[in-house]
């Protein structure tokens, strides 16, 4: 039998306080696809980091193909013919492929030879892998799931062996997703070990053939993947059964609560970024925007928001029309009865090096105001923060600690019960999950449910198929800025709506979609739709 | 992962202490080369800072100073901006108190004269900062590089304005008119020989009260208003602060002006308190000293005020050096100065991983225990 492509026996690895792998043992079969499962935190990404020389283990040893190896340096594992392809491309935006692959390989002292030389390696790859790119591309121009491939391939080209992808279909349609899938599929067929991190147990379901699951920085259980299935896998991603929410509606939308009309964006160089979109959200209804990141749906809550004014277009939301001519702020939004829970809480949605206290009033100082107004008071904001802390269960309750000291999740509770209470017409709602675990997670949403059914309406921006289809009742689905075509949830499936977000409106010549793009007309039929559940 | 944010205590206490024995040390062993006893050299700047008659006067006066500019650079940097104008602001609110003083001491009261001219120092630096505020908030214009080009600007002016149209009449050196007597603030000597007192002459006036009044202000402001709390969050995050629904452009002016305030009424002490007259180039370095005492005081007024002391006692006691060894020269204390500036300023943050490692493994033995 041959030895395995990688051996992992007993890793330790220690930052600070944290044991972020402790004696991790990892056994991937040459020529398998093997995948690595388990939350944020898990240690994952710790355990690819030592096993592509970032970092170096504490303790534990490794071994590639039967050999026991030292990875000091990445240069080492690359030596080894490990190549790791990052969940953020590490890659020269401005540079073409070639001189992108040519970064590491470029051993010659002129650049013409090894340009040859990289431009053969690559005629090589394509006809070995099936892999295939035009060389003299930039960068940047390329597709998204055209500059992975270019990540694949510079981690192939210096003949590599073990390719370790780190969360490879975050920036991915679905369609890009099967393309991939496809590629690493032939990778396999030609002897290429792969290594699948990720926290999507569809993925993993659908391409690996043995599964490895991590928690809090211990392999918890090693099987093939035919022998297993997705709530079980989850059950030992938790630690404990999970229950996924489901969405069941008690009442229809009601009235409209925010009317867009044809709205426009550009950003800061004068590129459009949104155009003419025009939907309407009704009370008591969530409706999801789909789409892969960077398709506009973070310009249009910042327009919605009033962080950013439109170019075009408005939206009318309680009383007030927002346009070019009559912008919003933030403030004003707030104080109309719009929260928000931004895409970026740790950037925006919370202040890092605040106490949580402070973080409770960040856009809501009108609740920090005592007597005297021109004061801020701490015992009303500890007393609004133990409150928050309490309603949303985020630990450690402890208004004082700043909010860096807390976990991705406890954060975004906090963030959602600041937002929460202020008790708003409209919720805007990015990536309520990102970064969250699957315990917050169920709690989030079955609060997002909860604040729907008492009559708030919702707009839900996430990369996260799975939870767009989990929460909305109306999907919406855009691709360049525009809005491709909006489904009531009963039509919408992973498929319609994954070719939409590529762009392609499957439906255009259906009357529904035609009254989507309209944005008039269509709120009947959400609210007919509703009616049905 | 990154070390665990350190408790206050050892980031107010722990750290600038740990770089006060380090500059110390390497200062000491610099002067151990020229050939002089360390020790002895230290216990004649502390002597020359707090014993000598007067000298003590001296060390709180420098202080006063420090203060304000030291507040100036800490306000400012709450937003994350760097005023470095802080000697061109406080040259310009001494310019406002001279033509508030010359304007109106012949004909108006002294009780008068003195809270205007206090108000017009204030207003003045706020307005040498308002332009750099407001080409940063509008333009993107760097606030680094725009204060320091008006620190020339203003010096420019005072030199223009003092060798020509304000010189006192019938001299050649660059300054006033003598303040009118009821129109400038008591010194504390003066007070306390009234009290009946035996004090030493020294340039300390009552602006030291205002300079204390100031840090309270501050501190309220920053950590207890609306506005500080704005100012706090576009420091830390710009998106967090848009996000919030900050003015991001009006909050960049107003901190600016704020810090101009702060840095212009660092001239009450020199123009109405000490000299009584507006002298050419009374900033003398102080704006410049404020940054390195907000670094030190680690931008809370509790911490710029000893800083400010710590600061006050090198500027009197290095002068007392000079006096004491030949071979310490002027040059040799400013050498001794930066050494301090060097260590709390530019280097205050080279221990603070290490001690927090040090930190966080108590705390786990603690927790194993």
């Amino acid at each position: 039998m041959t030895p395995p492509a990688v051996r992992l026996t007993a890793i330790s690895k220690r930052f600070g306080a944290v044991q972020a792998n402790d004696a991790v043992d990892l056994t991937v079969a040459a020529g398998a696809i093997h995948g690595i499962i388990g939350e944020n935190g898990a240690g994952k990404s710790t355990l690819v980091s030592i096993l592509s020389g970032h970092y170096t283990a504490d303790s534990g040893e490794i071994a590639l193909f039967g050999k026991p190896v030292k990875l000091a340096t990445s240069a080492d594992a690359i030596a080894l013919g490990i190549g790791m392809v990052h969940q953020h491309f590490m890659l020269v935006p401005n540079f073409t492929v070639l001189e992108n692959l040519m970064l590491g390989l470029a051993k010659a002292p002129f650049l013409a030879e090894s340009r040859a030389d990289v431009r053969e390696r690559l005629a090589r790859i394509e006809e070995d892998y099936g892999l295939s790119v035009d060389p003299d591309m930039v960068v940047e121009r390329l597709p998204v799931g055209l500059q992975q491939r270019v990540e694949i391939i510079k981690a192939l080209i210096g003949g590599g062996r073990i390719l370790i992808l780190d969360e490879p279909t975050g920036v991915l349609t679905p369609d890009e997703t099967d393309r991939l899938f496809e590629s690493l599929k032939v990778l396999k067929s030609k002897g290429v070990t792969i290594l699948l991190i990720t926290h999507k147990l569809r993925e993993i379901m659908a391409i690996t053939d043995t599964v490895s699951v991590m928690r809090r920085g211990r392999m918890v259980a090693h099987t093939a993947t035919a022998d297993t299935d997705r709530a079980s896998l989850a059950e030992l991603m938790v630690g404990r059964s999970v229950e996924l929410v489901t969405n069941t509606r008690s009442r229809a939308a009601g009235e409209v609560a925010l009317a867009v009309r044809d709205l426009s964006a550009e950003d800061e160089t004068g590129k459009g970024r949104l155009h003419a979109i025009s939907f309407d959200l009704r009370a008591g209804e969530i409706v999801g925007v789909a789409g892969v990141a960077g398709n506009g749906q973070s310009e249009l809550l910042a327009v919605l928001a009033g962080l950013t004014p439109p170019s075009g277009g408005s939206f009318a939301f309680a009383g007030r029309t927002v346009s070019a001519a009559a912008p919003a702020d933030p403030h004003l939004m707030r104080r109309l009865g719009l929260a928000h829970v931004p895409e970026d809480r740790r950037r925006e949605g919370l202040v890092m090096a605040f106490q949580m206290l402070e973080n409770a009033v960040l856009g809501y100082l009108r609740f920090a105001r005592g007597a005297r107004r021109w004061l801020l008071e701490k015992r009303r904001m500890r007393e609004r923060c133990d409150g928050l802390m309490r309603r949303f269960d985020v630990r450690p309750p402890d208004p004082r600690l700043r909010a860096a000291g807390f976990s991705g999740g406890n954060q975004q509770k906090l963030v959602l019960a600041r937002e929460h209470g202020a008790a708003p017409t409209v919720l805007l709602v990015g990536q309520p999950t990102r970064g969250v675990d699957i315990g917050a997670i169920e709690f989030i949403h079955r609060e997002l449910l909860a604040l729907r059914d008492k009559g708030c309406a919702i707009l839900l921006v996430s990369v996260e198929l799975d939870e767009i289809l989990a929460l909305s009742d109306r999907v919406m689905a855009m691709n360049a800025g525009r809005i491709v075509g909006i489904l009531d949830a009963a039509d919408a499936d992973r498929q319609s709506v994954g070719l939409m977000m590529a762009g392609v409106d499957r439906a255009a010549n259906s009357d529904r979609a035609a009254m989507g793009r309209a944005g008039m007309g269509h709120a009947g039929m959400g609210h007919a739709a509703g009616d049905e559940r | 992962m990154s070390a665990a944010p350190l408790p206050r205590w050892a980031d107010v206490v722990v750290i600038p202490a740990i770089n006060l024995v380090l500059a110390f040390l390497v200062a000491g062993a610099v002067v151990a080369i020229i050939g002089e006893n360390p020790w002895r050299a230290f216990l004649v700047m502390i002597e020359g800072a707090f014993v000598y008659p007067g000298s003590l006067g001296y060390t709180l006066y420098y202080a006063t100073n420090f203060i304000f500019t030291g507040l100036a650079v800490a306000v400012a940097y709450h937003a994350r901006l760097f005023n470095i104008g802080g000697e061109g602001q406080a040259a310009i609110g001494g310019l406002g108190i001279a033509l508030v003083c010359l304007a109106l001491d012949p004909y108006l009261p002294g009780v008068l004269v003195i809270p205007i001219a206090i108000a017009a120092a204030a207003l003045f630096g706020a307005g040498w900062a308002f332009l750099p505020g407001f080409l940063q908030a509008t333009r993107g214009s760097h606030v680094v590089i725009t204060t320091i080009m008006f620190n020339f600007i203003a010096a420019g002016v005072l030199v223009s304005l003092l060798t020509g149209p304000l010189i006192r009449p019938g001299q050649s050196t660059p300054q006033t008119r003598n303040i009118a007597e009821g129109a400038t603030l008591p010194k504390v000597h003066e007070i306390l020989r009234a009290m009946g007192f035996d004090a030493a002459s020294s340039p300390l006036n009552l602006s030291l009260l205002f300079a204390l009044v100031a840090a309270v202000g501050v501190w309220v402001l920053v950590w207890r208003t609306p506005f500080g709390y704005r100012l706090r969050t576009l420091g830390e995050s710009e998106p967090a602060a848009r996000y919030a629904g900050v003015a991001v452009p009006r909050t960049i002016v107003i901190a600016m002006m704020i810090s101009g305030a702060l840095a212009g009424m660092m001239a009450i002490n020199d123009v109405l308190g000490a000299q009584e007259k507006l002298v050419l180039n009374f900033t003398a370095g102080y704006g410049f000293t404020g940054i390195a005492v907000a670094l030190m005081g680690r931008g809370h007024p509790v911490g710029i005020v000893m800083a400010s002391l710590l600061f006050g006692a090198l500027y009197q006691g290095g002068a007392e050096l000079s006096f004491e060894f030949r071979t310490i020269d002027r040059e040799m204390v400013l050498v001794i100065q930066g050494l301090i500036i060097l260590f709390s300023g530019a280097l205050a943050y080279m221990f603070e991983a290490p001690l927090s490692r040090l930190l966080s493994r108590r705390g786990r033995r603690a927790v194993h225990a």
